[in-house]
């Protein structure tokens, strides 16, 4: 396995809560990372210092590094904007831009000037059919994305986040608010798409992270307690916790 | 499951009743006035009142109309409105986006908070203290700065209070697509609020138009409709004012006709932001 994102040392304080203690992970290229855990144990958190998102919060401190192909995400004379379009996010609840549907996709390239004109149309039409969601929406593309149901909306997130050429996908619970059909489609969505990119996937779904899961992270109460490729954790975990956590002794 | 009459029951009724009381009285109010205004001063409203600027002796009974008072309060709340809109939405942008829950927001707040609640008639002695001080008199301009400060505060409260309204994952789509804090603001914030930013606008405009003691010392009054920014500026307000003051009835008709206008000018007003918010709410996210 080919390391993509190398987090050290990382910790993060909210206020004086220490939320993440001593990170440390190798995330592979090219596959779907899931990470698991109670409710509480840092996930969301950990996936947050991934896309520098937490510098949106003045209440939160981050220590450590993140490194993306050896670039070091929170060196000082890294551009944030840049690092938030190598590493898209979908976030739990899908929120489509107050813009049409086409206007969702075409505002990342838009901002950062990647395509105009027709070539705009065409990467719009791209990314929707690589989202799954050309087929649904293509006679309609200039009417309002909230009239859009929360399966489609979702779908419309992930083109959007595409759109804007990242290298790493970030997916925080992306199916949570769905209904199970809209949830499978975007389970499909994200294996295809580890074809060309690479996914973190945060889950309270162990049956999700089992079917998903190429490599698996284990959190617990903001540590990482056991990490490696996923058929190895969960077929013989080697920390008794993620044994419990893994029966379903508690989450 | 038998129905029962419990205290509940009658606190859940009584409730129901004092609310209805409450709202008819706010509606009785707003037709009595509108019935008096109505009746008072339609007999006067001719098409030389909206159309003609006083003639000689027109406060004294005399021919003519209010047409520079029409003129003076439209460029006065909408110069006012203008130059308010220019320094509010930066300031409502700063809250919202650059400063967040800070300490410096919430003295902002306070601050324009206490602005609102001075009096207007205080803006105009402000003003007229300061025009003292550099030499000038009362003028389109000055009255138009000083309603700037008036509504500057009704501006920027408004538009707050609709910017907090928007769900921040919405900003925070944004971001994640790598937007800056400005292109997030522009293209989200201000699109999801624009139904209430319309509103806030026009609500200011509404209170300029509507106030009398602002204007009063700053931008005077005159029978001409203004041609600069220095000429003195007359406005409705005032001119009503100065109508049902007068002992001459077909004066105070006059008086009633033109509250009339200003009535019928701030209901166009109110729909006219109405119909836009809901035009402008399409593609908003609920």
């Amino acid at each position: 396995m080919e390391t993509q994102i190398k987090i050290r040392d990382l910790n993060v304080y909210y206020n004086k809560v220490h939320a993440l203690k001593d990170i440390n992970l190798d995330l592979p290229r090219g596959q779907i990372t899931v990470i698991v855990g109670p409710s509480g144990c840092g996930k969301s958190t950990l996936l947050k210092t991934l896309n520098r998102f937490h510098d949106l919060a003045d209440d939160t401190q981050v220590t450590g590094h993140v490194e993306l192909d050896g670039v070091d995400l929170y060196a000082p004379d890294v551009e944030v904007t840049e690092v938030r379009t190598k590493v898209g996010l979908i976030a739990q609840r899908p929120f489509p831009l107050p813009m049409s549907i086409f206007e969702n996709v075409a505002y990342g390239m838009r901002i950062h000037k990647l395509a105009r004109g027709k070539e705009l149309r065409d990467k719009v039409k791209h990314y929707l059919e690589v989202a799954g969601l050309w087929d649904e929406v293509k006679g309609r593309l200039n009417t309002p994305a909230r009239d859009l149901s929360i399966g489609q909306q979702q779908r419309l997130c992930l083109a959007r986040g595409l759109a804007v050429e990242p290298e790493v996908i970030l997916g925080d619970e992306p199916t949570s608010s769905l209904d199970p059909i809209s949830a499978k489609f975007i389970e499909e969505r994200l294996e295809e798409l580890k074809k060309d990119y690479t996914v973190v996937l945060v889950s309270h779904v162990l049956r999700q992270a089992r079917h998903l899961a190429d490599y698996l992270v284990f959190m617990y109460l903001g540590e990482v307690v056991e990490a490696g490729p996923a058929e190895q954790v969960l077929s013989a975990p080697k920390n008794d916790r993620t044994r419990a956590y893994l029966q379903g002794e508690f989450y | 499951m038998k129905k029962r009459w419990t205290l509940a029951h009658l606190e859940d009724r009584a409730m129901r009743t004092i609310m209805q009381l409450a709202s008819l009285v706010l509606v009785g109010v707003l037709a009595a006035i509108l019935v008096t205004i109505f009746i008072r001063g339609l007999p006067f409203l001719d098409l030389d009142l909206i159309t003609k600027t006083p003639q000689g002796g027109f406060f004294l009974g005399g021919e003519g109309g209010i047409l520079n008072a029409i003129v003076g309060s439209l460029l006065l709340a909408g110069g006012g409105t203008l130059l308010a809109l220019f320094i509010s939405l930066p300031i409502a942008f700063g809250i919202n986006v650059y400063t967040g829950a800070s300490r410096l927001a919430s003295l902002l707040r306070m601050a324009l908070d206490v602005l609102w609640g001075i009096p207007s008639l205080v803006y105009g002695a402000f003003g007229f203290t300061i025009m003292i001080a550099f030499g000038m008199r009362a003028s389109l301009g000055a009255g138009i700065l000083v309603l700037t400060l008036l509504q500057i505060p009704i501006m920027v409260r408004s538009m707050d209070e609709v910017m907090r309204m928007v769900p921040s994952e919405l900003s925070q789509a944004a971001y994640s697509l790598g937007a800056t804090r400005l292109e997030a603001a522009w293209s989200v914030l201000v699109r999801q609020a624009l139904p209430g930013l319309v509103t806030a606008v026009l609500l200011a405009f509404g209170r300029g138009i509507g106030d009398a003691a602002s204007v009063l010392f700053t931008a005077g009054f005159s029978d001409r409709i203004p041609t600069s920014l220095a000429s003195p500026s007359a406005s409705l307000p005032l001119a009503v004012f100065f109508q049902l003051g007068s002992p001459f009835p077909e004066v105070r008709g006059n008086g009633y006709a033109t509250a009339l206008v200003l009535t019928v000018l701030i209901l166009f007003i109110s729909m006219l932001s109405r119909f836009l918010a809901r035009r402008l709410s399409r593609n908003v996210i609920r």
